[in-house]
């Protein structure tokens, strides 16, 4: 009677548990058989009631069953949480191509990102970097440069005037000179910033930038110019490109050059970049003028120093091929988002 | 300048293409700017002689023509009015190519044309094309014409520095020429023309240094009616210089020559003596190319009895000019010194050949050999007497050669290089610098005399110069530079300007670079109270004025961008604006206000169009939002404080100013509805602008111990009348508040059904925690109480139920 009570109670359990559709169901299920008052706990209190020699084996059998629905009712439950997870899951499947949520990020004016570049090369190499006012006297900006009132090279910067003594700084130079009066060498600066001349077409705008740097030391020459920019260009263009000097002439330089680096674009074969002479006219450079060095009390005998100049707004136009000058103060955002 | 390739190989003849000169002549720091042919690409052009003309008979603008073309008689129909017989001309043959235009045999009007005679636009030499160009008559018949004219031969434009005037004229760039490459160039012989008669014209130089030294000659009797020869108009052609009569030509070819402008006087016409002086208040000039001009006192003259006859230096007056009835003229060959000249052609709007030279620099002791070559020449041309050449001289005044001291030890040390003291000597000797060499406190001391053709020689810089530029630059060493390693402090308590550019970038906001000079109607109308400071020279109306808020060019970038259907832009700025200081007219570096700004504006949908929400426009807390985070980037937001004003174009109700510690940082708001209607903007703008320099100071961070024990939030809702501002609340609360007090929440604001309407709810969460246990209920209700007294008495709030 007993045995046969566990026979058919096992079955019924086996039967129930792989019924079960849910965790909920099959806890049941567990409730029913083995639970404190389970159907297959109940046998086993009622061993008692058998003959004691049989007490033993039907102990065991009603274990074993017990231990069988018990896996049974694992193995289930693993199943029957594996399918909720993955229907949940399932469930909430989004469209992970749709766009995110929020804000879409800015960006900086692609002459800004150049001057932050090329601020960083030098600073890494000990440049400290300083600015000066836009509006500028005439002394800073031509007479402490060497370039008395009626000098030719005055013809090179038509400037715009406010009254005959005051003015918008045609270059950036104005910052060495004061960062000269106010300091004792040795020094290195870079003088990034806004300038000013009266010139308005294709290729000028009446604003543009410069970024000028000056190192004032005991031992500095005309061969460390040259290797300070020829490694700048190199850096900046991520090319190993070649750099040419030709004597030029600035009144605050002497010996004074024009740099060329071989066309960004075509290498030196030769392109409409570089109207096909295969160099591009980079910057401006020379030896502090020792006249330039004495007039803001500096020893010429004693220091020695160079200075360069670019133009940050026709770097850029290089490096990210912009090919108009004026797109840079039309200030249209689908130009500006081009460089974010 | 331009000049022929020819005409400079006539001095000196270096083996190399034309290529290679250009580059060369780069390289050596006269740069060249172009190249151009002579002449068009023609070919199968010959000189021609008209034998024969005959009226077309069915044309009466067309002339039939035999016409010797040296091989061959041919017929040729010319449409030109200066076709007659005897003349010699241009002929392209069947068969040649003018350009692209191929001559064919051809009927015109039905009679036969074997050819075409050529203007000399047809033959791209000039645009004259009034008629035929008409040849010397002992041009040889048959010859072609690229050869009789020498064409194969370029232009060359060079861009020459302002310090290199020696090189302005053929024998300067021959020097230069021949010491790049090392060669001898050809002299000219220039042999003083003896005096046929003894007319002079009194001078007398009364001006110093201005003009130390003019040289002067009559000559009488000249032809003007004499054709400048065809090798001088080439010449003069290919220097971009017109042919104009054979005095201006002659005088114009020897400054291209040696560089010596001249100037040649109507003789007749001349009062009393000349006399170079500095113009005086009342003096006035009319001067060649008919403008009439009230002189400057600064400006040198030349005058006669009559008064200014000139400009020295510059131009030649009317009344005295070499005309067709002109037959006794005087030379004037004069050394006027670049101080005297520079910047004075540009004050009157003029740049002259001979303004460009003197400014730059003239040979000094060039006079005399220029008006020997000029007599010379105009004799040989159209005949004339000359009379002795009279050099009027103010010795004392004279430029001085200055010797110049260049040690070798310097060399080195400002170019990196050593060089050899010989090859030095070469240089110098080969620029023509006299020089001796010493040996002076262990090195090599040159003592240099400049030649009177340079004017850029004064120091021992311009000799390093010299010599770098002939070693050539590209040969000098290249080193990076050896300095002490020292480390740049970086302060930890400043803001970086990139790290809020970078936060407003995070935001969305697009940097732009705008003008500084803005137009002064917007600017008016953005900050009427602070009149801008105004260009002499702008370079147009709307641009005529430096802002004085970054606003101005902020927002005429926002017109610009939202007339071009963009609807959700942010933008923002950093830079300088420009204040003059108020009660102080006079307008100087010192009383102008050259500040740094951070401004921006935006408009338009709260976030980038997108399906997850509905679109809603911005308003003044999105854009607080954004200043607030660039305060945030201080570390010192509680100095901060935003107050309700009244701000210039801001929206009276939506604006605030922003302090920091008491002082004025900036503000922000809502652009007043009066502005965006007068700015024709059709939406709301929000703007900020805010000092750099106030937001620059930051926290150094400073760690504080953390609190183990629970914090615990209790949220009230209160209603205050409508004008308590949060602010007030804030300040109430903080004040009121124990220690326990962490942090205060304002979560609501509300008005409307429920509450009076001249009152609002709103909503503190409050945090307490304690540093060393956990709080009570009970301690924090008291503590929630003293706050809840506070506000009810301070600013007459009740506890909402």
């Amino acid at each position: 009677m007993l045995m046969s009570d566990l026979e058919k109670i096992t079955a019924q359990a086996i039967a129930a548990i792989e019924t079960a559709g849910d965790s909920a169901a099959l806890d049941q299920v567990r409730v029913q058989y083995l639970g404190k008052k389970g159907e297959l706990t109940d046998l086993l209190k009622a061993l008692g009631k058998l003959p004691a020699e049989d007490r033993p084996t039907a102990g065991a059998e009603i274990n074993v069953a017990k231990q069988v629905v018990q896996d049974l009712l694992n193995r289930r439950k693993l199943v029957l949480d594996n399918d909720a997870i993955a229907a949940r899951l399932a469930s909430e499947v989004v469209d992970v191509t749709l766009p995110g949520r929020g804000v879409d990020v800015g960006g900086l004016h692609p002459v800004t990102m150049v001057l932050q570049r090329i601020e960083g090369f030098f600073r890494s190499v000990g440049y400290e970097v300083v600015e000066g006012p836009e509006i500028e006297d005439d002394y800073h900006n031509f007479e402490a440069l060497n370039i008395p009132q009626h000098h030719p090279a005055r013809a090179m910067h038509d400037t715009f005037y406010f009254n005959p003594n005051l003015l918008l700084r045609t270059h950036t130079s104005p910052v060495q000179v004061r960062t000269m009066e106010n300091r004792k060498p040795p020094f290195r600066i870079i003088c990034p910033g806004r300038v000013y001349r009266v010139d308005s077409d294709l290729t000028h705008t009446p604003m543009f930038h410069q970024i000028e740097g000056l190192l004032i030391d005991r031992t500095s020459s005309f061969a460390d110019l040259k290797g300070t920019i020829a490694e700048f260009l190199q850096v900046f263009f991520e090319k190993e490109l070649e750099v040419r000097f030709r004597p030029s002439y600035f009144p605050f330089t002497e010996p004074s050059a024009e740099v060329d680096v071989q066309c960004v674009h075509c290498v030196g074969k030769g392109c409409r970049v570089c109207s096909n002479t295969g160099w591009l006219e980079v910057m401006g450079a020379g030896m502090v003028h020792p006249s330039v060095l004495e007039m803001s009390g500096i020893d010429s005998e004693e220091f020695s120093g160079f200075a360069f100049g670019m133009g940050p707004d026709r770097l850029a136009m290089l490096r990210y091929g912009v090919d108009d000058l004026r797109l840079y103060f039309d200030n249209d955002l689908r130009f500006l988002k081009q460089f974010n | 300048m331009k000049f022929s390739e020819q005409w400079l190989r006539e001095f000196v003849n270096p083996s190399l293409t034309t290529q290679q000169l250009i580059d060369q002549l780069t390289m050596a720091g006269l740069e060249v700017d172009g190249v151009e042919p002579v002449a068009a690409s023609f070919s199968q052009v010959v000189v021609a002689e008209v034998l024969e003309t005959f009226p077309h008979p069915d044309a009466d603008k067309l002339t039939v023509c035999r016409v010797n073309a040296g091989d061959q008689e041919v017929q040729i129909v010319c449409g030109a009015a200066n076709v007659r017989p005897g003349i010699k001309v241009p002929m392209a043959k069947v068969g040649a190519k003018l350009d692209d235009f191929k001559i064919k045999k051809a009927k015109l009007r039905g009679v036969e044309s074997n050819g075409m005679l050529c203007s000399e636009r047809e033959l791209g030499l000039s645009d004259n094309h009034e008629g035929l160009m008409e040849l010397p008559l002992d041009a040889p018949v048959g010859l072609d014409m690229r050869s009789f004219l020498q064409l194969d031969d370029v232009i060359i434009d060079l861009d020459l520095t302002p310090n290199r005037s020696d090189c302005l004229g053929m024998l300067g760039l021959a020097r230069e020429t021949g010491v790049i490459n090392g060669l001898d160039v050809k002299p000219l012989t220039v042999l003083p023309v003896p005096a046929t008669h003894d007319q002079t014209f009194g001078v007398s130089l009364a001006a110093g240094a201005a003009c130390p030294r003019f040289v002067g000659r009559v000559i009488t009797g000249i032809r003007l009616d004499a054709e400048t020869p065809l090798w001088m108009k080439e010449k003069l052609r290919r220097c971009d210089i017109r042919s104009i009569d054979p005095v201006v030509d002659v005088t114009n070819y020897v400054m291209m020559e040696l560089g010596q402008p001249m100037h040649a006087y109507y003789l007749d016409r001349l009062q009393g003596e000349i006399r170079v002086r500095t113009a005086t208040a009342d003096d006035q000039v009319t001067l060649l190319d008919g403008q009439q001009i009230s002189l400057q006192p600064d400006t040198l003259l030349i005058t006669d009895a009559s008064g200014p006859i000139g400009i020295a230096g510059i131009m030649g007056g009317l009344g005295t000019s070499v005309t067709d009835e002109t037959t006794n003229i005087f030379l004037e060959s004069a050394f006027f010194a670049p101080t005297a000249i520079a910047g004075r052609a540009r004050t009157y709007g003029m740049n002259t050949d001979a303004s460009h030279r003197f400014e730059r620099g003239v040979d000094w002791q060039g006079q005399a050999r220029a008006i020997e070559r000029a007599t010379a020449l105009l004799i040989d041309i159209c005949g004339g007497e000359p009379g002795p050449t009279v050099e009027t001289l103010d010795p004392a005044t004279l430029p001085v050669s200055q010797q110049v001291k260049l040690r070798a030890s310097r060399i080195e040390r400002l170019l990196g290089v050593k060089i050899a003291d010989p090859e030095v000597d070469k240089m110098l000797g080969r620029l023509g610098f006299e020089n001796q060499r010493q040996v002076y406190e262990g090195t090599s001391l040159w003592t240099v005399t400049a030649p009177s053709f340079r004017f850029d020689i004064a120091i021992e810089a311009d000799l390093i110069e010299e010599v770098s530029r002939i070693y050539g630059y590209n040969n000098l060493p290249v080193r990076t530079p050896r300095v002490n390693l020292t480390m740049a402090p970086v302060a930890e308590d400043r803001l970086a300007v990139n790290r809020i550019k970078d936060q407003l970038v995070s935001l969305g906001y697009q940097e732009t670079i705008t003008y500084s000079f803005v137009d002064p109607k917007l600017q008016a109308i953005l900050d009427p109270a602070n009149p801008p400071i105004a260009l002499a020279n702008p370079i147009s109306a709307e641009m005529g004025v430096m802002r004085t808020t970054l606003w101005s060019g902020l927002l005429k970038a926002l017109m610009y961008n939202t007339n071009r259907q963009q609807s959700r832009i942010r933008l923002f700025e950093t830079g300088l604006r420009f204040l003059q200081a108020a009660n102080q007219p006079n307008l100087a570096l010192e009383n102008i206000t050259q500040e740094a700004m951070l401004a921006g504006v935006a408009c338009g949908p709260r976030l980038p169009e997108n399906w997850a929400q509905k679109s809603q426009n911005i308003d003044f807390f999105d854009i607080k939002a954004d200043v607030e985070a660039i305060i945030g980037l201080t570390g010192l937001t509680d100095e901060f404080s935003f107050k309700a004003a009244e701000i210039t174009a801001l929206h009276p109700g939506q604006c605030a100013a922003i302090y920091r510690n008491g002082q004025r940082v900036g503000h922000v708001g809502l652009m007043d509805p009066r502005v965006q209607q007068a700015l024709g903007l059709d939406q709301a703008v929000y703007l900020f602008e805010l000092k750099l320099a106030l937001l620059r100071p930051k926290r150094l961070p400073h760690a504080a111990p953390l609190s183990r024990f629970p914090e615990v939030r209790r949220d009230i809702a209160i209603i205050v009348d409508n004008q308590v501002h949060a602010a007030e609340i804030y300040a109430c609360v903080i004040q009121a508040a124990d220690e326990t007090f962490r942090n205060l929440k304002l979560f609501d604001v509300y008005q409307g059904k429920g509450i009076d309407p001249n009152r609002k709810s709103i909503a503190l969460g409050l945090t307490f925690q304690h540093v060393s246990r956990t709080l009570t209920d009970e301690e924090i209700s008291v503590s929630v109480s003293q706050i809840i007294t506070a506000l009810e008495s301070q600013l007459a709030a009740s506890l909402r139920n």
